[in-house]
């Protein structure tokens, strides 16, 4: 167990440390940061100085070490756009992209599970069929379009629901404001949660209603309609938990692909995350922006990873015996 | 003879197809008494597997019973509701299958799945099911029984967990058990093995076995009959001894000649030319008949019933000429 | 006696193919499924009107002499309350006919949707059987790339090489070059599924006897995989392919809905839903809703087609 989770760890760290590698040659090799901080008109000297105190003349491996050590503090230097440290705007627009990645995730997962085993068990139901279909208008649909759609309708023609931002908010920390605990801050998340979970929804179910199908062909479950149990007992206390556990692997994924996505809902809502960040960042060639964007996403990435490989150690019982050395 | 537990009647199994019904098996009969193993033989293909899939019900669509019947203790079970059915499945006629890697459920322990299959059938407290389980794991020979019983599926080996198999098949005491191929996925040294468990617990529980498979060996020294099957339809039937030493049915005797555990009377193994047809191209008449070294007219027009040789029902003219000679 | 046997074997050879695909299991599945036939008629249309939309369109919606600024917000099928022309679809902020533009913006669309596409497959698939028939350390670090790549979303991916596009390339050369940008983008965040499906198929074929045979009588390998192993492949990568273009065309507008693709001078698809979503507000519904209705039916019948497609190459999928 401890064995696998060492080597899980540096795997992760083997990730992030590629991914680190990347975000620094993006530094080493597109845009000079010298021009972007001191614009064109710099004097020569001016310029030789700053190179020399950001360290730029130093061999490339001692600046990529010097790179992942800040980046490790948190430090990942001064947004050309902004002239503010990025690890501070970031801090700041992170909880709203976590507040509606985690809203729709659950949302998600929910509805996905539910309707994934309902259309298999129902497979040739009207209601069933009418999911299926449904579900393929929803991976068609690109997730801007949902939400232009749901901002029509609920907000322009109904006018039930607010179109953008995130209502009133609460302040918890320093710098986490949560729009949870007002009602304006509850309605301006329905559609942005609604328009990032439809995607992943339609994926859960569909890879659960897949898996479902599977797990009813094998001979386990024949075996155990065999035997006479009820329906009941062969859907839900032999099917279903087969069905789940692979399950658990892709979603944990898809929740961690979540984060990425909000940058089109937080760009459909004008959602003020860390997404909308990152577009203003691309548009604007904001270098320390972007590179800090990816290695945050990458390090999501890595901990769903984590997670999910430890729940599936915990909840497969081969896995569990396995490596704990039993036979 | 004893009573009759099983009664199959002309039983009829189709697959609805684009080009039209593909005939899967075709107008099956024969009994299997109480207490009784009968052996069911043939090539793959045959129609064995179907037989035991379309007596418990488990036909996969879309298959389905077309005609004829099915009566298990002189009641019709093949036109009931699946709820009946349901009722009828592992308390009436238990079943086990070839793998037995496959035939558990991973996740759950011996004891999940062998306690559940034993509430559903019998009314028992929980204490008092354990305790059956226990003793079922016991009968079929499994060491330490009470204390394997929390382990998972994985935590046994091929043969151990085709004995949890029977022990599960027999949870709910049933009168019929149908072992489809059992030993065909194990290990050569564990096969007999586990045909002495299914055979002695069964005895023991007194549940008669339908036992599917292609290995006469198996059959000789296990089987009270035997049914010989050829492209969904029933070639020969009758004692074990009889079939084996005379065999009526050109194919029986070409099956058991191409066998070396019981060819040694003969002078060399003889190989039956050609292959089972397709069923989408079974030929008119008997379907063994363009491969059949006997073959007359009468064979390539009218298909043969069941004709009763010395002991043996045979499907075969040879034995109507006979007969009316 | 030439000419007697000659006539009846080439009637019959046109009549049996022809009886083939009528009488194939593929051709059997679709003509049985309507909402399949309507996809694959709807699809084709679409294709037709974006190729054939200069000839097609009442307007030319891109050159601005002919823009009226005084037609726009004309609604759908009313007349202009200034100049009394009517449009079908309506107007936008510039007096611009929204039929023409969608029929251009699907043009543009499409093009880069199937520009991606083929980028793509061709890098997946030469990957793919290098990998498949090299093996070793080749194998080993095509497919780790190809791991990474496919846990990060194609989006993230998409925006950062545009990104880093944007920042190479001076502007005046970025500006002329956004559609190919845009396809290499696209193109690079989606060759994966190209290259494992080719990869395992490659490994599957060259195991057996008649490509050993092949490599023994001195058959160079390029021949052999163009020969025998490629035609193996052909039918998955149909599959990854129509689903592909769905993505592609989806993936592609999303990029143009953020801002970051097609400019607003030659506007694709997600480019004028962008425009339009301004004025959804103020009521305007038509300038965005239209172009997104048209983007919502092609990315769906190609789906629907990839998908069927996929069933029927594979039952087992289902």
């Amino acid at each position: 167990m401890l064995a696998f989770i060492i080597r899980r760890l540096i795997q992760s760290i083997a990730v992030m440390l590629t991914v680190a590698l990347i975000s620094f040659t993006l530094f080493q090799f597109v845009g000079d940061p010298i021009n972007n901080m001191l614009g064109q008109e710099a004097s020569r000297d001016d310029r030789a100085e700053l190179r020399q105190r950001l360290g730029l003349n130093d061999p490339v491996p001692i600046q990529f070490v010097r790179f992942v050590g800040n980046a490790v503090r948190g430090d990942f230097g001064i947004s050309y756009r902004m002239a503010r440290p990025v690890s501070t705007v970031i801090m700041e627009r992170l909880p709203a992209t976590l507040e509606l990645a985690f809203v729709s995730g659950l949302f998600a997962l929910t509805l996905g599970i539910v309707l994934g085993v309902y259309t298999a068990l129902k497979r040739d139901g009207w209601l069933s069929n009418f999911i299926m279909t449904a579900s393929l208008v929803g991976v068609s649909l690109p997730t801007f379009v949902i939400g232009i759609l749901l901002i029509y309708l609920f907000a322009v023609e109904l006018q039930w629901l607010p179109s953008f931002g995130r209502g009133e908010l609460v302040q918890i920390t320093d710098n986490w404001r949560t729009g949870l605990l007002t009602e304006s801050g509850r309605k301006s998340l329905i559609l942005p949660a609604i328009t990032l979970g439809l995607f992943q929804l339609t994926l859960i179910m569909r890879l659960v209603r897949a898996e479902m199908l599977e797990v009813l062909r094998t001979d386990y479950i024949k075996f155990a309609r065999a035997r006479g149990l009820s329906q009941r007992a062969i859907h839900f206390h032999h099917a279903l938990k087969n069905t789940l556990l692979p399950v658990i692997t892709i979603t944990g994924l898809q929740l961690g692909s979540i984060i990425a996505f909000a940058i089109i809902t937080e760009t459909v809502f004008q959602w003020p995350g860390v997404g909308l960040l990152f577009i203003t960042a691309i548009n604007f060639v904001d270098i320390p922006m972007m590179s800090a964007y990816l290695i945050l996403i990458a390090f999501i990435f890595v901990i769903i990873n984590l997670i999910v490989d430890l729940l599936y150690f915990l909840v497969d019982p081969r896995l569990r015996a396995e490596k704990s050395g039993g036979h | 003879m004893a009573d009759t537990l099983l009664s199959v009647k002309d039983l009829v199994v189709e697959f609805p197809h684009r080009r039209g019904n593909l005939r899967a098996l075709d107008q099956i009969s024969f009994n299997i008494d109480r207490g009784e193993i009968l052996g069911v033989v043939g090539e793959s293909g045959a129609g064995k597997s179907l037989t035991g899939a379309a007596i418990i019900g488990l036909l996969e669509p879309p298959g389905h019973v077309a005609g004829g019947s099915i009566e298990l203790d002189g009641r019709r079970i093949d036109n009931i509701s699946a709820a009946e059915m349901r009722k009828i499945r592992g308390r009436k006629i238990g079943m086990v299958f070839q793998d037995p890697l496959t035939s558990l459920n991973p996740i759950l322990t011996i004891a999940d799945q062998l306690i559940e299959t034993i509430q559903v059938h019998l009314k028992m407290s929980d204490k008092e099911a354990r305790k059956q389980a226990i003793k079922l794991l016991d009968d079929v020979g499994i060491p330490a029984a009470s204390k394997r019983i929390d382990d998972y599926p994985h935590q046994f080996s091929g043969g151990m967990r085709q004995r949890v198999v029977i022990a599960l098949a027999l949870a709910g005491e049933p009168e019929l058990i149908v072992a489809d191929e059992p030993t065909t996925a194990l290990d050569v040294s564990v096969q007999a093995q586990i045909i002495d468990v299914l055979k002695n617990t069964c005895k023991e529980h007194g549940a008669a076995v339908m036992l599917v498979t292609h290995d006469m060996g198996v059959i000789a020294e296990t089987c009270d009959r035997v049914a010989v099957m050829y492209a969904g339809r029933l070639a020969e039937i009758g004692p074990v001894r009889e079939v084996i030493k005379h065999p009526k049915h050109p194919y029986t005797i070409g099956l058991m000649g191409s066998i070396p555990s019981l060819a040694h009377q003969v002078d060399r193994l003889v190989q039956i030319p050609g292959s089972m047809p397709r069923l989408d191209n079974i030929p008119t008449g008997c379907a063994f008949n363009p491969r059949c070294n006997k073959v007359f007219d009468r064979c390539r027009t009218e298909r043969p019933d069941l004709i009763a040789v010395e002991g043996n029902l045979a499907a075969c003219w040879l034995h109507a000429e006979e007969a009316t000679a | 006696m030439s000419t007697e046997s000659k006539t009846p074997v080439d009637d019959i050879k046109p009549a049996s193919l022809w009886f083939r695909i009528i009488d194939s299991d593929l051709f059997n599945s679709f003509i049985r499924k309507p909402v399949i036939v309507a996809s694959a008629i709807i699809t084709l249309l679409i294709f037709a009107i974006a190729l054939f939309a200069p000839w097609l369109a009442p307007h030319t919606p891109f050159n601005p002499s002919s823009l009226n600024l005084m037609d726009g917000f004309t609604p759908p099928m009313t007349a202009n309350e200034f100049t009394g022309n009517e449009y079908l679809l309506g107007t936008d902020n510039q007096g611009r006919d929204i039929l023409s533009a969608i029929m251009y913006g699907t043009r543009i669309s499409l093009f880069v949707g199937f520009a991606a596409v083929g980028l793509a497959a061709l890098i997946g698939i030469t990957l793919g059987l290098l990998a498949g028939y090299k093996g070793g350390w080749v194998d080993g670090l095509i497919m780790r790339i190809a791991d990474v790549q496919l846990s990060f979303p194609a989006i993230l991916l998409a925006l950062l090489i545009f990104g880093v596009a944007r920042s190479i390339l001076p502007p005046r050369v970025m500006d002329e070059a956004t559609v190919w940008v845009l396809v290499v983008s696209i193109a690079l965040s989606d060759w994966v599924q190209y290259a494992r499906t080719v990869r395992s198929s490659t490994m599957a074929e060259k195991n057996k006897e008649y490509v050993q045979a092949a490599r023994l009588f001195g058959v160079p390998a390029p021949l052999i995989l163009l020969r025998h192993i490629l035609p193996n492949v052909m039918g998955p990568v149909l599959v990854i392919g129509t689903i592909g273009l769905a993505l592609a065309i989806i993936l592609e507008s999303t990029l143009s809905y953020l801002g970051v693709g097609i400019p607003p001078t030659q506007p694709s698809l997600g480019t004028l839903i962008r425009i339009g979503q301004d004025f959804l507000f103020s009521g305007e519904w038509w300038i965005t809703l239209f172009p997104a209705l048209t983007l919502l039916t092609l990315a769906l019948s190609v789906n629907l087609l990839g998908d069927w497609l996929r069933d029927a190459l594979n039952p087992r999928l289902r």
